[in-house]
């Protein structure tokens, strides 16, 4: 499957996302650079994580203006799969591709550390892989996780299915000693309403190797591998 | 009564964030920007017998916890309210 | 040619007591007008001022530190660039160096620690090497002191703040807390880049008539005479009103110039490239001039200003962050503006290598000053300052008065107090605030005894850990500073990594105080024996000296960073027990003592001094412990440090796969309180599969090897009858004890 890894000044983790999408996982992955307009005919986008533009003003406020995010609004408004990883979690709320936004973690505090996360809806191109309800361990690495939106907002998104993933502690249970920033109702990870977009602020690029720790992350690749290899399927078939 | 705290970067230090917005402004095609600098509102209210008192009082708090001496400014206003 | 530059409106009148004023002695002052044959101008005084400061020229160390050993086998590059190399194997080299800012970080410690990491990660990349791992060494004041709170939030803050935003993981430090620090913290950063032995970059400008490029942030007047303050000033309370000269990092600009410069070396157009650090523009400028015996002239018109206002002095003397200097070749100029372009860099050329050896900078068309390169780079003074062994050791009359207190405490009381002591006490509430793991090297993070990293492409890895041990360093600063080398080794060891390096940090007092500079020399002497019997050259390095507070100067620490390498990283080691049934098994190579130790600082204890150490000894264990990861006869090896036998076994148990148990049979490690608690002897705690028993022995024959214990799956940690305890509440003291002191409001 072809990816592209948007490279804003400040990402951190675009190298690593490409690692590991194409040395561990064997994918055809690109850089795209923020000043090009061009996905390089990508089928799912990642938006890294980082400190594009050093999270001054707002995380995600500036990086959101590149030339390449008018691309990536396109081809997200046409379906196309797009993923934001922690800043491009940011990057996606402030360019209201995502509802809602991240503000400062509840501890005002910078966060690094593995936490689990219970996948709350399956029936998704990011999490079909998975099931409802599966535990899984991520590394996080923030200092603005904290997930908010408004209350009428955040019921609807619920019904709707576009929580997919919510901070829970070993057992699976939600509760405010397992959320690491303060976010609203648990919230790790939401989708679109069209369920082709997917913020999350956990990093599954960073687990996917055991021996870095663990390769829950490969969970929410091979979900949109998944989806890649049947959409190719439907186009070859 | 009710005071407004402003707190600027100090002149002369570098304000990162300041060059990195107007650096953004730029690419947004925003011409004529120039020495934009970042810095913090704060309103508060504040207990106090006499307007004098009050500043002195919003003072101390700028000098010992709202603004940071060694990089930053601040200056306030006090209105009855 | 050159007709003596003028002197501009407005400036101080140059005589003795101005030289003063800028920190120069009156023979200084004497030998400056001696090499010029005149007096200098004011914009002259400056740049003397700081080039022959303590911070830029080290002429109270440079006669002693030429005693370490700097090269061996494994050693890449040569004395007079930036910062050593070690060759780590399939054609990778690794480039490190740790660097003080102590003082900076006293006076504003967010801004103070985040420039500290910005300035090392500078010297790393401008060698051509990625950087791919940040430690740090922080020592604050006791917990009872008013500011250690501020300055714990600020400097962890700063030591984030920056890396986090950079890129660079941060995969090991240390934190210690000591009354000793009041009044002066010490924060030491470290920076690792890896780079291809070929791609290495030079320091040493060529070529008469190549241009000079300035890249990076535009210059302001941050930290104007920084550099002489934080290296010849002690700190008072007048210090507090040297604030105007606060620098102010920017990682995110950083960042781009860690990028752009790897991109732009790759054109092969840049001769010589350095930072600009202390003294900024002039030590980059006159440094890279004087390593290719050449010269230099900047058009001070053309360099970058924030404030158009700035005058000569100031523009040679801002250490404005984030700005690297640049010798290109001729006519390729262009090539490299456009790499630095596309990372919204502006790369301006302010000047070019000449070859008449003068360092000359213009303003408005004018010669402001016009001086010999070696004059400013090469020589600066050097002292062979008196040195005197005190008469008292200050630290064993301390520890002889707290022996007076105390009636012992029960074993277990002992254990749970140590365990929650900062001093012992996981710093998970500091590591949790960096980031750990971007780049996706990282197998062993914080918390290990070293941390792990892979090298991408390559079966090899690194290990790495910063030790220090100021309390034995204040008791014989010779033995100490030995000890902490040993440590660092011994802690890379554990780890399975061979040592294969060192950069050092050397935090002292007033050097102009003959007992100061005897500690320095000893710890200078120390350094250089433990890194010749255990085969680890020093190949890079820093001084701190003035580390003291209205005239009471910190204990001598020695900061070491140990950096090994693994063939196999695969073959790594952690400190936890794994499998129940494993034997448990202590390799030492003396006897425990209280000297030094943390129970002495919280119990007191009889003062003694610190037994001699034998490195043929230490080579042994460090030797036996790799051997013993490569032959893969253990399963996990930690080292006794702070707190000793018993907080070691704890922290052995406290997996986080899940928490194991140890059981320690009566009468095999004794019960002896120094034995459970005293520190000083080299000693490992390891544990192995029965059948390797015997094989361990033999490996680490002729030293001390006992078979203590057994692992078990039941949490608790039995030693005899004098301890029995639930490790799970162990774990809470441990974890607990710092969040407890830092997040109360």
């Amino acid at each position: 499957m072809k990816w592209g890894v948007v490279r804003f000044p400040g990402s951190l983790d675009d190298a690593d996302a490409i690692h590991a999408l194409r040395e561990v996982l064997g994918q055809d992955a690109a850089m795209l650079w923020h000043k090009d307009e061009a996905l390089g005919g990508a089928e799912c986008i990642v938006l890294p994580g980082g400190f594009s533009y050093g999270d001054y003003l707002r995380c995600g406020a500036i990086a959101r203006f590149s030339p390449i995010m008018q691309s990536v609004a396109r081809f997200a408004a046409e379906g196309g799969l797009v993923i934001g990883i922690c800043n491009g979690f940011q990057i996606l709320c402030e360019a209201h591709l995502l509802p809602g936004a991240l503000m400062r973690n509840r501890s005002l505090a910078f966060v690094c550390d593995v936490v689990t996360v219970r996948v709350e809806n399956a029936a998704t191109p990011f999490t079909r892989a998975a099931r409802t309800g599966e535990i899984l361990r991520l590394p996080i690495k923030h200092g603005e996780g904290c997930y908010v939106a408004p209350q009428e907002e955040l019921r609807a998104m619920e019904e709707r299915g576009q929580v997919l993933l919510r901070y829970v502690d070993e057992a699976g249970v939600a509760s405010d000693a397992a959320n690491p920033n303060g976010s609203m109702r648990s919230i790790a990870g939401v989708a679109n309403q069209g369920f082709n977009v997917f913020g999350l602020m956990p990093h599954p690029e960073h687990a996917v190797e055991k021996a870095l720790g663990g390769e829950d992350g490969r969970r929410i690749f091979a979900s949109i591998i998944a989806g890649g290899a049947r959409a190719a399927s439907r186009v070859s078939g | 009564m009710r005071a407004r705290v402003f707190v600027t970067p100090r002149k002369g230090i570098l304000d990162p964030q300041g060059r990195a917005v107007e650096g953004a402004l730029t690419s947004l095609g925003i011409s004529g920007v120039a020495n934009l600098r970042v810095g913090r509102y704060v309103t508060l209210e504040i207990d106090a017998p006499s307007h004098a008192a009050a500043e002195a009082t919003v003072k101390r708090i700028c000098e010992q916890l709202l603004a940071n001496p060694n990089i930053e400014d601040f200056r306030f206003e006090v209105d009855a309210g | 040619m050159s007709a003596a530059p003028i002197a501009l409106a407005g400036e101080p009148r140059v005589d003795l007591a101005e030289a003063r004023a800028h920190g120069l002695s009156t023979e200084e002052f004497a030998a400056i007008e001696r090499i010029l044959g005149r007096t200098p101008t004011f914009t002259e005084l400056g740049v003397f001022s700081v080039m022959w400061s303590e911070h830029c020229s080290y002429k109270s160390s440079r006669k002693h530190l030429r005693m370490l050993p700097m090269s061996g086998p494994n050693v890449v590059g040569g004395p007079g660039e930036n910062a050593g190399a070690i060759d780590v194997g399939d054609g990778w080299v690794a480039v490190f160096k740790i660097e003080s800012h102590n003082h900076p970080s006293y006076v504003e410690p967010y801004q103070g620690a985040a420039t500290g990491v910005g300035g090392i990660l500078r010297d790393i990349f401008t060698m051509g090497a990625r950087p791919i791992a940040s430690m740090n060494s922080l020592k604050f004041g006791s917990f009872d002191h008013p500011r250690t709170r501020f300055l714990v939030g600020g400097v962890v803050g700063g030591v984030g703040g920056y890396g986090n935003c950079v890129g660079v993981p941060t995969v090991a430090g240390e934190v210690m807390f000591d009354a000793g620090y009041n009044g002066n913290i010490l924060v030491n950063a470290f920076a690792l880049g890896l780079a291809r032995r070929e791609d290495l970059q030079s320091a040493r400008a060529r070529g008469a008539g190549n241009p000079v490029l300035y890249v990076g942030s535009a210059t302001g007047r941050d930290g104007i005479h920084g550099a002489s303050l934080l290296a010849s000033a002690e700190f008072d309370a007048e210090s507090e009103s040297k604030r105007p000269t606060v620098q102010v990092g920017d990682p995110f600009t950083e960042k781009l110039l860690i990028e752009a410069c790897l991109e732009a070396m790759k054109t092969g157009a840049i001769v010589a490239i350095q930072d600009m650090g202390a003294a900024g523009l002039t030590s980059s400028s006159s440094e890279m001039a004087g390593r290719g015996g050449l010269g230099i002239e900047l058009d001070l018109d053309r360099v970058p200003l924030r404030e158009a206002d700035l005058t000569p002095y100031e523009i040679l003397l801002s250490e404005s962050q984030e700005r690297m200097l640049i010798v290109a070749e001729r006519g390729r100029e262009a090539e490299l503006q456009a790499v630095f372009a596309k990372w919204d860099l502006h790369a301006a050329v302010i000047g070019h290598v000449t070859g008449d050896g003068r360092w000359r900078a213009l303003y408005r068309g004018r010669v402001v000053a016009d001086l010999p390169v070696g004059a400013i780079s090469d020589d600066a003074p050097v002292y062979d300052r008196p040195a005197c062994v005190p008469a008292a050791s200050d630290a064993l009359a301390a520890a002889a008065e707290s022996a007076a207190q105390a009636d012992a405490p029960a074993p277990a009381a002992a254990l749970r107090a140590l365990l929650g002591s900062p001093n012992v006490a996981s710093k998970r509430w500091v590591y949790r605030q960096y980031d750990s793991i971007v780049q996706s090297n990282t197998i062993a993070g914080p918390g290990s005894d070293a941390a792990v990293l892979r090298i991408k492409d390559s079966r090899r890895g690194l290990a790495l850990k910063v030790d220090s041990n100021p309390r034995a360093c204040a008791i014989d600063p010779y033995i100490g500073a030995v000890a902490t080398v040993c440590e660092a080794a011994r802690n890379v060891a554990c780890a399975g990594a061979r040592p294969a390096g060192i950069s050092n940090c050397l935090n002292y007092g007033n050097p102009e105080r003959p007992e100061i500079m005897w500690q320095f020399i000893r710890g200078v002497e120390g350094l250089r024996d433990a890194a010749i019997a255990l085969g680890t050259p020093v190949i890079s390095g820093n001084v701190s000296f003035y580390n003291e507070t209205e005239g009471r100067a910190i204990a001598p620490t020695p900061v070491i960073a140990m950096v090994g390498t693994f063939a196999d990283v695969r073959l790594h080691l952690k400190q936890y027990f794994k499998i129940a049934g494993d034997a448990v098994m202590i390799v030492r190579s003396a006897a425990p003592s209280y000297a030094a130790s943390e129970y002495a600082a919280l119990f007191g204890a009889p003062p003694r001094p610190l037994a001699p150490i034998d490195l043929g000894r230490e080579r042994r264990l460090v030797d036996g412990l790799v051997e013993c990861a490569e032959r893969r006869l253990i399963r996990s090896a930690h080292d006794v440090s702070e707190g000793g036998l018993a907080v070691a076994l704890a922290e052995a148990c406290f997996n986080p796969a899940g928490i194991m148990g140890v059981e320690v049979d009566a009468g095999d490690s004794g019960h002896d309180g120094e034995v459970l608690f005293g520190e000083g002897a080299s000693t490992v705690v390891i544990s192995a599969p029965l059948e390797n028993i015997e094989v361990i022995h033999q490996i680490f024959d002729p030293l001390e090897v006992r078979r203590i214990g057994r692992v078990t799956t039941a949490a608790r940690l039995t030693i005899g009858a004098a301890i029995n305890e639930d490790l799970a509440a162990l774990k809470q003291i441990y974890e607990m004890a710092l969040p407890g002191r830092l997040n109360r409001p």
